[in-house]
Formats: C-alpha cells, structure tokens, sequence
C-alpha cells in the first residue's frame, strides 16, 4: 500500500518524458564540439516514443490494479477466532481496520460476513458460534461508523471447513470470518 | 454372544458426580479402557432371564429378525443354540424343555409359519408349558411394511416376558454428508429422505411418526422445513424464512414447534404453532448469546435448552412459555466442559447431553428431580444422544471405532453397540414406536 503512490509517480514520470518530443528552450544550444554532439544519436524515432508511451500507460495501468488488487486484499482478508471464543482478536483490529476505511471510502460497497467453526464442538452449536462470530465483525465495524445496513451476516458452522486436516492448525485456520463484496465491488478506490 | 456375557460380568459399577468432574473423568477412564463400556446403573449379572429362540424352518427371516431384535433390547441372556440343534419342526410338544433348562433359559421362542403370517409361542422352560401364543399376519418378505410388522412381533414378545413393551418397531432419522437417511432400528433398511448435494441438518420426529421438521441451510442461511413421510414436498414452517432457523423439536401433542432462531444480535428459542401455521413466539431474550436446541419434557410444560448466558454453552430449562428460566445441569464455572445436545427422556425423569471432558465431548445425564449430572461414556468422542421410547436405550454418534458411527448404550445394563451406518452419520433422532400407519420406507 505505502509503495504505491512512489509506482504512481514514477510512472507518470515516465509518461511524461516519453511525450517529451517538443523542443526544449531552455537548454542552451550545444557547443560546437565533435565529442558533445551525440544528437542524431539519441533523438529517438517516432516508434520508440510510442512503444515508451504505451509502455508507461501499462505501468500506470498496472500500478492502479495493483492497488485496488490490494484493496481487495483487504477487504477480503479473514480475521480467526480463539476455541469456542467470538471475540475479535488484537491482531485483527488492524485488518477490520483497514476494511472499515475502504468501507468509508466506497459507500456503495455492501459485503456478506460469514461466521465458521472448526470441527469440534457440537455440529448445532457451531452455527450459533458461527453467527455470533460474523455478528462481532459486524458490530466492530459498525462501531467504526459503517451503516449496518451495508454488512449482512450468515454462519456456516462447521460445514464449509478451509483447511480438512483434523490437528490444531487446521482448526485454527477454520475458526474464523469470510468478507464477500456483494455489490459495488467494481469501482473500488483506496482510502485517503 | 458369549463374549458379551463375559464383558457383562466384568462391568463395574460407576457413579460420576458433576461436582468433581477432574476426578470423575480420571476415575472412570480405566474402567472403560478395560471393556469401553460404561455403567451409571448398579447392574447384577444373570438378573436378566435367559432367552433361547428355537430352532424352526420356514420362517428364517423374521426368525433372525426376532432374535435380533430380543438380543438389542438388552433384557434377555440370548442363550445360543447348541451345535447339533434338537428337533427342528413340530409343535410345542417336541421342545426340548429339559435340554433348555440345563443351558440356564427360561424362556423359548418359537415362531413357526402360519397361513398370511406367523405363529409366535413364548415357552416357560422350567414349568414346561406354552405361556403365550398368538398368530400375527405377514406381508410377503418383500412387502415395504414387512420388517415393521416382524419389530412389532418382537416387541409384543419382550412385552409377554417381561411386562414391558420392546423398541424394535421404531426407526432412525440421521444425517450423512448433508442428506437426511432413515433406517430401522436395527440399522437396516436405510432410506434416503431429502435431496443429495445439499445441507439438510438437525431432523426430528413429529410424535405420531408421521413428519420430520428439519433445517435446510443454503448460503449461510437457514429454513425449517417439515416433510411428511408419506411423501409429498416439504413445506417451511411460518417465520423461518430469514436468518438463520435450527434445531427444531415438536411438543408432544405435535402442535407446536420450538426451533432457535439466529441473526446478528444472537441465537434465541421461538416456539411456532405448526397446527395452525402462525404465530412463532419468542421465548429467551439473550442479547448476544445463544440460546438453541429446545427439548420439550414429555407433559409439554418444560423445555431443556442450550445457552451461552454465562460463558461456555450449558443445559437450562424453562416453562413451555419462556418464564421460569433456570439452569439445569449443574457446571463449575471455567472448569466444565461445554454442553449441548439435550434430549428429554421419554419419562420425563432424565434429561441427556453431552459435556466436553478434555475437549471430548462425552454423554451425560442430569436427573430432573435431583439435579445430579452423571457422566456415561469415556472412550473416544460421544455426542449427539437421542432416546428410545423405553426411556433406557440412547443413541449416539461415536468415534471409537474410528470413524463418527451410530452406537447404542443401554443405560441400565451398560451394554454398547454399534449400528450400521455408511459414511459419517450424524445427528441421529430415535422415534416413538410407530403405529400401524407408520409409512413403509
């Protein structure tokens, strides 16, 4: 994210002085010395300039998808849970941080949260753990100002585990809430 | 059948109290170890009467059926036959009373063909006299209702010798990979009832035995439906067509439906009026927490429920219509395991769950009156109880045998057995005894 606006720059940088065909006033004309007259040299053709221009714009371009690729990113990234616990981490404010600044900055942006469970524990009873999970992201974000009306919460329980594995890593992969855009998702800007 | 008898008599007798569950679990794992079995019941080996079923031709299939069935309801000593059988045919004159004597039986049974059915005679061994006989009709073997009608015989036989009506004519709901199967009480004649490719959960009986009501989850999202079984579509119960609907139970007079009900500010138990299709009313209010998995006691007054109202889920009770909420089994708050799972027993005395022990979950029974918690199973994960209409069978989901399979405890004897089921079964719900409009599957 903090890289970005560096790429942003450089890039148009370089759009910039791939247009750069105009002549230029200010330099003075060259001295008439054989070593320092590299012009016919270095005066680029016409199909240079444009391979340049289109090779910036690809940049440019490329640079624009990469950050809205990371602002997917965050918008999507999961946040875990404790055993039988629906409390969000200290470790995940951060991320539904980040979420709630997109969510500020896209206000026609709506997402499903979706609450799981690991395997053990009573299949029924991880539905409710599942719902009250999706429903602590809800309220975290709702406290930091998005409209409730735009988070809609379902469970899974247990039945939609990530990881199949039966041990402590695959629980713990398991144990946690899914962020889904499900509308405005196509015209998303990074936060200020 | 020996080897059960042998496991019988080295049964210990166990009592597990709640309030020292550390203990009670330790205290207990080496008895089970030893026989995987668990006892709560004192029981006294060669209390139960010996029980031999006679050697006949003609009726193979509900013989080994009736031999099943009298073997499952854990209150006969099957006595098995000696090697060389005697006398294979003939009336009752021809039975060996003295030969069946020496083998410790008590009782004979004998069924031999009769014209549409079978002839059924309950021999008192040791006076050496027919005790009961009747003729029952049979459909042909291949006839769908055939194997409820041959239940039916063995539970009229267990109820001769004993005064006390059989299970066997009774049949299992349970879940495998998201579709809902029934079978019979001895597991077979298994039957798929909702769709493959979907997440049907949590069925439940109707009491007469005629519906089913369960959860269908689709994206995250869930409805309860109620399926007849004599086919025909599901229909959705009023008031389940948003958030997320679970754990559905019908009182006993099969009016009302009690199921919880979850969105964003918690899981809460409504009961709804499936006879009238109105009016789903709202009976806990936990703001944030949850309450689920609503169980009626047999008079309909009561229900045993789920709630996280203090931390970790355990079994509360309340009155039908939500007031009187008190916590039933009785926890040691950060030391007991989460609880979930309640069933109410059929009379009404006990309510069993499951407790988890080091993160296992193991069954558990709480009796109504006394409030004591007593802990039945150790080996592997047990969970998922559901009761027999005797009120001393519980079924299960198990994984001792390594995979999740449907076992039976017999809670007065100790004994345990496993049901054959494909797949991984779940969630497994016990019917009433089913009368004789009870659908063919």
């Amino acid at each position: 994210m903090r890289a970005t606006p560096t790429l942003l720059v450089l890039a148009l940088a370089g759009l910039a002085a791939a247009c750069g065909g105009k002549p230029k006033p200010e330099q003075p004309a060259p001295e008439p010395t054989p070593a320092a007259t590299p012009a016919p040299a270095a005066a680029p053709d016409a199909d240079s300039i444009a391979r340049a221009r289109e090779d910036s714009i690809r940049a440019a371009q490329a640079a624009g998808a990469e950050r809205i690729n990371a602002v997917k990113a965050d918008l999507a990234a999961m946040i875990n849970f404790d055993y039988d616990q629906a409390v969000i981490r200290q470790a995940d404010q951060a991320t539904l941080d980040r979420k709630a600044a997109i969510l500020a900055a896209n206000p026609n942006v709506k997402v499903q949260i979706s609450g799981h469970a690991d395997e053990r524990g009573s299949d029924e009873y991880n539905l409710a753990l599942g719902n009250r999970r999706a429903g602590a992201a809800k309220r975290y974000l709702e406290n930091k100002g998005i409209d409730a009306s735009r988070m809609d919460v379902v469970s899974y329980g247990e039945e939609r585990p990530l990881n199949t594995g039966h041990d402590e890593a695959a629980y713990a992969q398991n144990r946690r809430d899914e962020f889904q855009v499900t509308a405005g998702g196509d015209s998303l800007v990074a936060p200020q | 059948m020996t080897r059960l008898t042998a496991r019988f008599l080295a049964l210990p007798i166990l009592l597990v109290c709640a309030a020292a569950p550390r203990a009670a679990a330790q205290d207990t794992t080496h008895a089970i170890d030893q026989g995987g079995v668990r006892v709560g019941i004192g029981y006294q080996p060669g209390v139960r009467p010996g029980l031999v079923v006679l050697p006949t031709a003609g009726v193979d299939s509900a013989r080994a059926m009736v031999h099943r069935d009298l073997d499952f309801s854990d209150r006969f000593e099957m006595v098995p036959l000696p090697a060389s059988p005697p006398g294979s045919q003939g009336g009752s004159d021809a039975v060996n009373y003295g030969l069946y004597k020496t083998m410790q039986a008590e009782f004979g049974v004998e069924l031999t063909p009769a014209t549409g059915g079978v002839t059924v005679r309950l021999h008192d061994i040791s006076a050496g006299r027919v005790r009961n006989q009747q003729t029952f009709a049979l459909p042909a073997p291949t006839d769908p209702s055939y194997r409820l009608e041959v239940h039916r015989i063995s539970d009229e036989v267990a109820r001769w010798a004993t005064g006390t009506m059989g299970v066997a004519a009774t049949r299992i709901l349970f879940v495998s990979n998201g579709r809902i199967y029934m079978m019979d009480s001895d597991g077979e004649a298994i039957t798929p009832l909702t769709a493959a490719g979907q997440t049907s959960l949590s069925p439940t009986w109707s009491p007469d035995g005629q519906r089913f009501a369960f959860t269908l989850l689709v994206g995250g999202r869930g409805g309860i439906w109620v399926q007849p079984l004599a086919g025909g579509s599901p229909t959705q119960v009023t008031g389940t067509n948003t958030g997320l609907n679970i754990t559905p139970a019908f009182s006993p007079d099969g009016r009302l439906l009690a199921y919880a009900h979850s969105d964003e500010s918690g899981t809460d138990v409504y009961v709804a009026n499936v006879a009238d299709r109105c009016c789903a009313q709202r009976l806990t209010v936990g703001r944030y927490a949850d309450n689920l998995s609503p169980t009626f006691s047999p008079d309909g007054r009561r229900i045993a429920f789920v709630s996280t109202r203090a931390g970790p889920p355990q079994i509360y009770a309340m009155a039908a219509d939500g007031t009187d909420q008190e916590l039933l089994a009785p926890f040691d708050y950060g030391a007991t395991g989460a609880s979930n799972g309640p069933e109410w027993s059929p009379d009404g005395a006990n309510v069993v769950f499951h407790r988890e022990v080091d993160r296992s979950p193991q069954l558990f029974l709480v009796d109504v009156a006394g409030r004591r918690v007593r802990q039945l199973t150790s080996s592997g994960r047990n969970e998922d109880p559901t009761w027999a209409p005797d009120g001393r069978h519980i079924l299960f989901i198990s994984d001792r045998s390594g995979l999740r399979q449907l076992w039976v405890i017999d809670v007065e004897t100790g004994r345990v057995r496993q049901l054959r089921t494909p797949g991984a079964a779940r969630l497994p719900a016990w019917s009433r005894r089913l009368g004789r409009t009870a659908v063919a599957p």
